[in-house]
């Protein structure tokens, strides 16, 4: 048999070859509930026979909004067998958001986890015309809901076996008309401009792109997997559902948002995947937890970290490493390295993957020296998440890796990466213009993305494109780096650096409250909320400390000569920020207009008033008085 | 249709205090009712005769027809009323799990021996009360907090598992006290909607006790006030809210009419 190319058949392929075997688990009642290949497909099949019995036909758009569920999972390749397309979203969307997604891309069927996402979709429904259906997997709180419009999952596939029943073979004829370049899923990437663009992905794209990775990487059909990545990040669609389908292993949902980290040291997944924001995470919260524990138990962590991070350094640069400190990292291994990935869920992992930003080299080279095979991994959304990967030998924080085997890389005129590959996408939904923008005649994607090959052939990424600028006198500018630099201070969030056509750099900073909070009340500092925490002396004294340690790494010409502490945080749902915390600097640019110009005058004082949205979408103002600080010395004006 | 909990004519006084005085009260079954009133008004009280905690000086209470107006707490917890504390009554050095596990006590039945020795019916047993346990954490979604101990938790929290725990009761009704008592607006919202839907699962009566009137109005099916240990109105939100009897009693007697 001809190797199945589109996801449902092989779906059909993994029921038949691996049978009883695990493919999906939920956590549900504090336990872990398996269903095999086989129950995957029976699910798949019942409910894509469900939803041909509400009408549903080819070409048409499901959505699915929720946690990572299984059911949620099911749907999206139920509809592909049928030959529609399945519409992820984001969870922690405003309805502003949703509205647009859900209306731009013709949603027909939108299946909710539960009440809240029901919600939203009732909310929303007069502003939808090409909403005909809402299924809800978790019944509870909506026995009240009396609308023709909304079922339950399990009355949808209760529907589709009596459906199957008057109709044999209507799900096998339905799901061999299906072609490998149909569109299987549209994924709206959050973009750091303008509306959301929904990005075509098509069978081939990314069955091809999951074949690629397997070939890359150690793959195993035994291999578990924790799927608890939003389900709208192309991240999620690649390894929860191609990956998993064309390598048979399996998927596991966590029980709740709040309980990844339990779940994780549950389960101890062969494999992670994870953006750098829940690295830098839990590399927080362990700094934090060695500042709680007492004077030996932090003396002995120190000790030991200081070891692995020169053993590193040593493995890194290729150079051996000497008998004795090779001894004293055994020992740390059994008592603080090994015990340390365990508590992290990190026990079993083989390898581990950081991508969709770039993550900090201090962060990067902790984990490593911890014994943690992380690695970078380097994509888009367009090109169905892979364009590189490292190998296990030459992993490091500079690079994205080597390109993958079948993916071409060429660097253009102005540093742009292009990218030619079987993973790149159809095109943006409805969006011709667009698309031949970042596709040219001879089918390179332009990632917006500046960088260059190394003399190894990895692929280093500088910054966006348009991002990297000079300051008033030509030294080239990447905001981003600078950025990251700083962020790899447990204190500091977020922030955003300033400079380009300036006369020199300076950075907007936020805060993080749980390490600075976690600080100030161990000085018995006393504050009320972020915005009042965020202004504290002490708090601008310390931020302050962190720059400068940041500046001794950047050379003399890009250090930070001023900054701010923001009175709130930046926030997806102030559009300040994407929902996979990319900065939309255009947008910050305007929002903090008075605070730039302000940086670059003899001010150290500037009234900002704040708007901020509400979680319900709400629009509200606070005022506020913010001061800007000098870094070297105490603050020069007044 | 026949009240599931009928309150006649009764009266507790403590010493020259008299907190309620000949109230009679009837609840059918699967009503939210709420009961409001200035502070001293005789609403904790009539809970603590509900449950057993005082018996009153006169009248009757009876739960199905049948008279509790004697009973102690214990039995009157065996026969489905459960209740929640104004101020949070949970064992706060024990975990989430064992504090909920702990409501399912009077469904209990094997003895002190059976469960020493573990292994057979008391095993059979402890996994079908974890099943139950285990239910209502999904349902308060409160996965992450089982194996906390519940003094570590924030205020709303605690307020949280102790409706948890008498769900584990099983309770035909639920006697809420201030359940939104020092919450902020989110939690008001969350506790509204956890009471409603206890409510609708499982058809629970449920009293409660409350100040917040946004609550009250949003919840009830009715709404019952107190002043002064008497009943001084009762009827749906809006029969309430447009009562002069009740504005008087909240907001005191405008002079000039």
């Amino acid at each position: 048999m001809a190797e199945p190319d589109t996801l449902p058949g092989v779906l059909l392929r993994n029921a038949e070859r691996y049978g009883g075997k695990t493919a999906i688990r939920e956590k549900d009642r504090g336990i872990w509930q398996s269903y095999a290949w086989r129950d995957y497909r029976d699910h798949v099949r019942d409910f894509a026979l469900g939803l041909a019995a509400l009408g549903f036909t080819r070409d048409e758009k499901l959505s699915v909004i929720g946690d990572n569920r299984p059911r949620l999972y099911w749907a999206q390749i139920a509809a592909q067998a049928l030959g529609g397309v399945a519409v992820p979203v984001y969870q922690d969307s405003i309805a502003k958001e949703l509205a647009y997604v859900w209306n731009h891309a013709e949603v027909s069927v939108i299946v909710a986890e539960d009440q809240e996402q029901v919600d939203k979709a009732l909310a929303l429904r007069a502003e939808l015309p090409a909403l005909r259906h809402v299924i809800y997997d978790d019944p509870r709180g909506l026995a009240g809901y009396r609308f023709d419009w909304l079922r339950s999952f399990t009355e949808v596939e209760e529907r589709g076996r009596r459906f199957g029943a008057e109709h044999p073979g209507y799900f096998q004829a339905e799901l061999i008309r299906g072609q490998p370049d149909d569109v299987a899923t549209i994924c709206y990437t959050s973009g750091t401009t303008g509306d959301p663009k929904g990005v075509m992905l098509t069978h081939r794209n990314v069955i091809e792109t999951a074949r690629t990775f397997a070939r890359t990487e150690d793959v195993r059909p035994t291999d578990e997997w924790l799927s608890y990545l939003p389900m709208a990040w192309i991240g999620d669609s690649i390894y929860s559902l191609a990956l998993s389908l064309t390598a048979g292993f399996a998927c596991n949902c966590p029980e709740s948002p709040e309980t990844v980290q339990r779940d994780l040291r549950e389960l101890g997944p062969t494999s992670v995947l994870a953006p750098p924001r829940i690295w830098e995470n839990m590399l927080t919260s362990l700094q934090v937890r060695a500042a709680d524990a007492t004077p030996l138990k932090r003396w002995i962590f120190e000790r030991f970290r200081a070891v692995a991070e020169r053993v590193e350094t040593l493995r890194a640069d290729g150079q051996p490493v000497p008998p004795g400190l090779r001894l004293v990292y055994g020992l740390g291994e059994f008592f603080v390295y090994g015990p340390v990935r365990d508590q992290l869920g990190l026990g079993r992992a083989r390898w581990a993957y950081t991508g969709g930003a770039p993550l900090g080299a201090e962060t990067f080279r902790f984990f490593r020296s911890f014994g943690v095979n992380l690695k970078q991994v380097y994509g888009s959304t367009e090109v169905s998440a892979l364009v590189s990967l490292q190998p296990d030998t030459e992993a490091n924080p500079t690079t994205v890796g080597r390109p993958c085997p079948g993916i071409e890389v060429r660097i253009a005129d102005k540093g742009e990466v292009l990218i030619r590959s079987a993973g790149v996408f159809r095109g943006y939904f409805k969006a011709e213009e667009a698309t031949r923008e970042v596709i040219d005649a001879e089918g390179w994607f332009h990632t917006g993305d500046a960088g260059f090959l190394d003399p190894r052939g990895h692929l280093v990424i500088i910054d966006r494109a348009k991002d990297v600028g000079a300051l008033a006198d030509g030294t080239p500018f990447a905001p981003q780096f600078i950025e990251n630099k700083l962020k790899f201070s447990p204190y500091i969030r977020e922030a955003v650096a300033v400079g380009h056509d300036r006369p020199y750099v300076a950075a907007m900073v936020a805060i993080d409250l749980n390490t600075v909070g976690n600080w100030a009340e161990r000085r018995s500092i006393a504050y009320t909320s972020y915005m009042d925490l965020s202004q504290k002396p002490e708090v601008r004294a310390l931020i302050r400390e962190e720059i400068r340690t940041c500046n001794a790494t950047l050379p003399e010409s890009t250090r930070i000569r001023r900054f701010l502490l923001l009175p709130k945080d930046l926030d997806p749902d102030d559009a300040e920020i994407t929902r996979t915390r990319k900065l939309r600097r255009r947008f910050i640019a305007e929002k903090y207009a008075a605070i730039i110009d302000a940086f670059y005058s003899s001010q150290d004082e500037v009234a900002l008033v704040t708007a901020i949205t509400y979680e319900d979408g709400r629009r509200g103002t606070v005022p506020s008085r913010v001061r800007i600080e000098d870094v070297e010395g105490a603050a020069v004006h007044g | 249709m026949s009240a599931q909990l009928e309150i006649r004519d009764v009266s507790k006084a403590f010493g020259g205090v008299q907190a309620v005085a000949r109230l009679s009260l009837e609840v059918p079954p699967g009503e939210i009712l709420s009961v409001i009133g200035p502070n001293g008004a005789g609403k904790t009280t009539l809970l603590n005769m509900i449950n057993g905690f005082y018996h009153p000086d006169r009248g009757r209470i009876a739960l199905e027809g049948a008279d509790i107006t004697r009973h102690r707490p214990s039995q009157i917890a065996e026969l489905g009323v459960a209740r929640t504390f104004q101020n949070i009554a949970l064992f706060k050095g024990m975990t989430v799990l064992d504090n909920l596990m702990l409501g399912r006590h009077v469904h209990m039945k094997s003895g002190v021996l059976a469960s020493f020795a573990y292994w057979g019916l008391a095993q059979k047993e402890e996994v079908a009360h974890r099943r139950r346990v285990e239910d209502i954490i999904d349902f308060l979604k409160i996965q992450d907090l089982r194996r906390r101990p519940t003094g570590s938790l924030p205020y709303g929290l605690q307020k949280r598992v102790e409706l948890g725990r008498a769900l584990a009761l099983d309770p035909k009704i639920l006697l809420l006290d201030e359940p939104m008592g020092g919450m902020n607006q989110e939690e008001k919202e969350d506790m509204a909607r956890f009471i409603l839907d206890v409510n609708e699962e499982w058809g629970t009566t449920t009293i409660l006790i409350e100040h917040d009137m946004g609550v009250v109005m949003d919840i009830s099916d009715r709404v019952t006030v107190l002043d002064m240990g008497q009943k001084i109105s009762s009827g749906s939100p809006d029969e309430v809210r447009s009562d002069p009897r009740v504005i008087k009693a909240y907001l005191g007697e405008s002079r000039r009419a």
